[in-house]
């Protein structure tokens, strides 16, 4: 048997030829993954590293005096750093291992949220993904505050006008997408939080579509919440982090009770732990936190710079050549947009053309994307979304481009 | 792999497009004695199905609504088929369509509804061809809850 791979470290850096899966056929086609927002592919590196762990590393945390459960302590410890370094937060304190996006945010409406009172407000938008609205829908449920959403202008942003009007003195917290997963946009999320720090509220900023895109960085956003997915940025699903600023994270009362997130207890009462750890109850997902972490060191190898150039010439010359197309409607036309291409082809509804697309090998989604409310505001069912990850190649464009004209064809218009 | 050989052809057989494009019995119904509203939030798919009953006989059947290809032109196949039927009749040709949608050798003959047997191939579109039948189900069984096919 070969010496175990190292769990951290170097990638290939061969891009498309790092994630074998792209390698494999899907219904006769070479496979244009064009689904990156719904989640990315894996590199070697990841598998690797999953492999690694479990067969030279696993063990519990936080609780062993054997050596394993200290080497895997270590490793676990280790991949919370890599997310410090991914969102630059000053302290490793400041991270908590959740499920995912969805988790993340969860926890802040149900620890932070306790503090909420009747007539208090929080204000979200209008292309917010639902798992950016529903937690704060039962929250208000739960607590008789108010959820209020700004409005989204024809080209998919942020009216920020309606934004201004919108937050007052009794917002509590503004929770917005970085990226808009069904559009692309990126929203000016400095100039939110700075108008949400005049107003007195705190921020939280759904990440999900933005960490594996762009470099983040939390101390100059100066939010007080980054929510984020391991599956959206090459790693494996049922892990992802929230950051919280230490000074928020300190006063969050406990979420789920169990094990490790204690300090003691007894009948009479129970301590909780700091940190992180008060969040972070029970066996947490070990393997999937430190593959993460494996994850982001590929990414951050590659470099977000990279990544962004990359994606960005990609959107252009998808947005370019789809242009080029009769009765193509781009939905989401941002000045600013990340690597996602949303749009509608006349006569053709994006059910049909996501299944003419993948007997092509062309893997998109068409949909509503989790954003109903914004399909709503644009007065459609849903889009097609192309959306693009680092290993993307101008050939899955031509792909693309070919799917839809087969599909123009078949439907005759 | 040719188009031919990609199933699309099966699943898009001219029958389809016509009906896409032309939907028979596509209209509200003022004096229906049932209706009930299907909505597929996955693809948001949304139709209203509309049927005048006498004696248990299907009189008239008709719907509106915004879908797909598939799940028009079932809608549309659908009230051509029915119309005419005995409720029992509706509810045993539903399950041999959806025995025809999901099944690799279903056993029955189901005559021009057959253009449908295409979305075998692909699984992720049998929802879309079974909203109308679901709908329906719902209007002259008098289920009143919005029928889904998440």
């Amino acid at each position: 048997m070969n010496a175990p791979a190292p769990i951290f470290g170097p990638a290939l850096l061969d891009l498309a030829g790092d994630f074998p899966i792209l390698a494999r056929p899907v219904r006769g086609r070479r496979l244009a993954y064009l689904d990156n927002g719904a989640t990315t592919q894996k590199p070697q590196a990841v598998i690797d590293a999953m492999e690694a762990f479990y067969g030279q590393s696993n063990a519990n945390i936080h609780r062993g005096v054997h050596w394993l459960s200290q080497h895997a302590t270590d490793l676990y410890e280790q991949a919370r750093e890599r997310v410090r370094v991914l969102l630059n937060a000053a302290d490793a304190q400041e991270i908590v291992f959740t499920r995912g996006t969805t988790e993340s945010i969860n926890l802040v409406a149900q620890t932070w949220g306790q503090r909420l009172r009747a007539g208090d407000e929080i204000l979200v938008t209008t292309l917010e993904h639902h798992s950016n609205i529903v937690p704060w829908q039962l929250l208000c449920e739960r607590t008789g505050a108010v959820l209020r959403a700004a409005a989204v202008t024809d080209t998919g942003e942020i009216d920020m006008a309606d934004f201004r009007a919108l937050l007052g003195p009794r917002t509590r917290l503004v929770a917005v997408a970085h990226v808009s997963n069904a559009l692309g946009t990126i929203n000016p999320v400095d100039e939110i939080v700075r108008l949400a720090r005049e107003a007195g509220a705190l921020v939280l900023i759904d990440g999900a579509q933005a960490v594996a895109h762009q470099a983040v960085d939390v101390q100059a956003l100066d939010c007080d919440f980054y929510a984020f997915s391991g599956h959206k940025l090459y790693g494996p699903t049922g892990i992802g982090a929230l950051y919280a600023r230490a000074s928020i994270l300190a006063e969050l009362p406990p979420w789920q009770g169990g094990g490790d997130m204690i300090r003691t207890v007894s009948f009479e009462g129970t301590t909780y732990a700091d940190g992180p750890q008060r969040f972070e109850a029970g066996t947490p997902n070990i393997g999937g936190s430190i593959v993460m972490g494996a994850a982001i060191d590929y990414l951050l190898e590659v470099g977000l710079e990279r990544v962004a150039a990359h994606e960005s010439a990609l959107l252009a010359e998808a947005t370019e050549r789809m242009l080029e197309l009769p009765g193509i409607r781009i939905v989401g036309t941002a000045p600013r947009k990340a690597g996602i291409l949303s749009f509608l082809v006349e006569g053709i509804h994006p059910h049909d053309l996501g299944t003419i697309l993948d007997t092509e090998g062309v893997a998109i989604r068409a949909g509503h994307h989790c954003a109903m409310p914004l399909m709503t505001r644009f007065g459609i069912p849903g889009t097609v979304r192309a959306s693009f990850a680092l290993y993307n190649e101008s050939r899955d464009i031509d792909a693309l481009v070919a799917g839809v004209r087969k599909a123009q064809k078949l439907f005759g218009v | 792999m040719d188009e031919q050989h990609d199933g699309l052809r099966e699943l898009y057989q001219e029958v389809i497009f016509d009906h896409n494009r032309n939907p028979r019995n596509f209209h509200a119904m003022a004096d229906a004695s049932h209706r009930a509203d299907g909505h597929n939030p996955l693809c948001g798919d949304q139709l209203t199905v509309y049927a005048r009953l006498r004696d248990g006989v299907i009189d008239e059947v008709s719907f509106v609504g915004h879908g797909c290809a598939i799940s028009k032109a079932s809608a549309s196949l659908m009230t051509e088929a029915v119309r005419g039927c005995r409720v029992e009749e509706a509810e045993a040709l539903f399950r041999d369509v959806h025995a025809m949608l999901t099944e690799a050798h279903p056993d029955c003959d189901l005559g021009k509804l057959e253009v449908l047997s295409g979305v075998r191939e692909f699984p992720s579109r049998v929802k879309c061809a079974t909203l109308a039948w679901h709908t329906l189900h719902n209007a002259i069984t008098l289920a009143r809850d919005t029928a889904r096919t998440e």
